[in-house]
């Protein structure tokens, strides 16, 4: 059973093989060689020069204090969150991607993966004119439920998932679409409706390309600046994101930037190299 | 075919009209060294002073819409000149000049990021304080919160923003309530100018303390509250001639400019008032 089309295309023709690849015999030829290390330096580079920039000695000082705690607890929650909510409603807008026809498919399938392109901060305007105090919907939620979402932080969540949803969409509709349906169509045709169907047998099918998106969709939250601060403003242990701390400190002291991008950087590390192994290699 | 021969003929146009610019420009520039101009070094010179090629204006956002009517004016008066405008936070302009950014001027919104300018050695000479700017509340259209001071901004039900402490306006703002002595809580520290104002603009917000430029330049999108305690709160602007300009001439005529009476008079229009 080749449970992960992942690992299935990457084993080539072999059906019914291991699930990892074996690694190739006589290493990686030159032309493929050198271009993947100057992509590998390319994007590690950056990194480095943060590293070796950054104030090592100021450093115990600025990771004491209380706002920068406060920060890093207020992304990693707002990121999870904004996953989950992609999860929930991201998984299912999938499915209806790949496996159902309707007119109009493709433009939906684009329309999808517009705030891929749509520049954060228009994002976040956009999300303000929808969802804010005077806003199309959010208009009525005020004067209905008293319920306002800018300067709060359902406000950053939201704003995270609108930006970091797509990412999930992608890599799930993909995963569906190189799975075989013909799992599906028996199951219901040995009695499952199709909504048992999805949940038994295609959720499980494509479980590794919803760890992906996650993981994904996860690290693009995280990081999220644009349609946050845009959409949700800046006030410290409410809506002060890690990202917006760092922008906000590289304008008095660019030091304690690096330090929490440092900061930023080496609790998402560590979080993706957990993830990573549990999720992606032994599902 | 058509089509072919139509490129070549618009091909042809192009090349004439290029070589008559060259030729023009070969006149101008032998009646340049004729007249021994030293200020326009490069070839088109053109007008009666030597004045020509491009100068790098770094200035703070919010001159963005008074030095842009400069640089028009600048560049009618002395045809062969371009003056292009970075605009930005002082705080990020200034970071680019001490990296090596090429630029000729520098006008920020604050003595502070002027002075990581000169404290780095990139200035030349002393940088001078052309206009002063100061804050206001903007309030929607209307006024329909009835605010009329500070202190009105500070109660339960209105949703406020501040710029954030680390830019100028927000640095202004603070020092205005420390002088009434009021504590203000925001929804919000902004992180410019800019994106408070627009949060009233979108009436996300019921009030802002932003510069009174920023609410001149909105129009009739915001309403313009003075309080007296902006004068505790004055933001002087600075500008000055880069070290290492490219264009020291072309850069000092341009400063000069906005320091005339006609630079004034495009400023205080603008809402800003004389140093």
């Amino acid at each position: 059973m080749t449970a992960s089309p992942e690992t299935g295309a990457a084993a080539g023709p072999r059906t019914g093989g291991p699930r990892r690849p074996r690694p190739l015999r006589g290493g990686a030829p030159l032309p493929l060689l050198v271009p993947a290390l100057i992509g590998l330096a390319f994007l590690v580079l950056p990194l480095v020069a943060l590293l070796v920039r950054a104030p090592w000695t100021s450093m115990p000082e600025l990771l004491t204090s209380t706002e920068v705690w406060q920060a890093l607890r207020l992304s990693l929650i707002c990121a999870t969150a904004a996953t989950a909510v992609s999860m929930v409603i991201g998984v299912p807008l999938a499915w209806l991607l790949a496996r159902v026809e309707f007119p109009g498919r493709g433009l939906v399938r684009a329309l999808v993966t517009l705030p891929l392109v749509l520049p954060p901060v228009v994002g976040g305007v956009a999300l303000l004119m929808a969802l804010g105090r005077n806003g199309v919907v959010g208009r009525w939620l005020d004067s209905w439920f008293g319920l306002t979402l800018p300067f709060t932080t359902t406000g950053v969540v939201l704003a995270e998932a609108f930006v970091a949803m797509p990412f999930l969409v992608i890599s799930v509709e993909g995963t569906l679409r190189a799975a075989d349906p013909r799992y599906e169509e028996a199951a219901t045709t040995l009695g499952a409706s199709r909504f048992t169907a999805f949940r038994r047998v295609t959720l499980p099918l494509i479980a590794p390309g919803i760890a992906a998106g996650a993981v994904l969709a996860w690290a693009r939250a995280l990081g999220e600046f644009g349609a946050t601060i845009t959409f949700a403003g800046n006030f410290p242990g409410r809506t002060q994101t890690m990202p917006l701390a760092v922008y906000l400190a590289l304008q008095s002291d660019p030091e304690a930037a690096v330090a929490l991008s440092l900061v930023l950087l080496a609790v998402s590390i560590a979080v993706l190299a957990g993830l990573r192994d549990r999720w992606m290699t032994a599902s | 075919m058509t089509r072919s021969a139509r490129r070549t003929r618009r091909m042809l146009r192009t090349t004439g009209a290029g070589a008559a610019a060259l030729l023009a420009l070969s006149a101008c520039s032998s009646s340049g060294e004729d007249s021994g101009g030293k200020a326009g070094a490069s070839s088109s010179a053109g007008g009666p002073d030597k004045l020509s090629g491009t100068v790098n204006v770094f200035a703070a956002a919010s001159l963005t819409e008074s030095f842009t009517q400069l640089g028009k004016d600048f560049e009618e008066r002395h045809p062969g000149t371009k003056v292009v405008f970075n605009f930005g936070g002082s705080d990020s302009l200034a970071a680019g000049i001490t990296s090596g950014a090429p630029a000729d001027v520098f006008a920020s919104a604050s003595p502070r990021t002027m002075k990581v300018v000169t404290d780095a050695g990139d200035a030349a000479g002393t940088p001078a304080t052309f206009v002063r700017n100061r804050l206001e509340i903007a309030t929607l259209p209307g006024n329909p919160d009835e605010v009329a001071s500070l202190a009105d901004l500070t109660g339960d039900d209105l949703k406020v923003v501040l710029c954030d402490k680390t830019v100028p306006c927000g640095a202004a703002a603070q020092k205005a309530l420390t002088a009434a002595d009021l504590k203000l809580t925001p929804v919000s520290y902004e992180e410019d100018v800019k994106s408070a104002l627009n949060k009233v603009v979108l009436k996300e917000a019921d009030a802002a303390v932003v510069y009174r430029t920023d609410v001149r330049a909105a129009g009739d999108k915001v309403e313009g509250v003075e309080f007296p305690e902006a004068a505790d709160a004055v933001n002087d602007y600075p500008i000055t001639l880069l070290k290492d300009a490219p264009n020291a001439a072309v850069g000092t005529a341009f400063i000069e400019l906005v320091r005339s009476a006609e630079g004034r008079k495009v400023l205080t229009e603008a809402g800003f008032t004389a140093p």
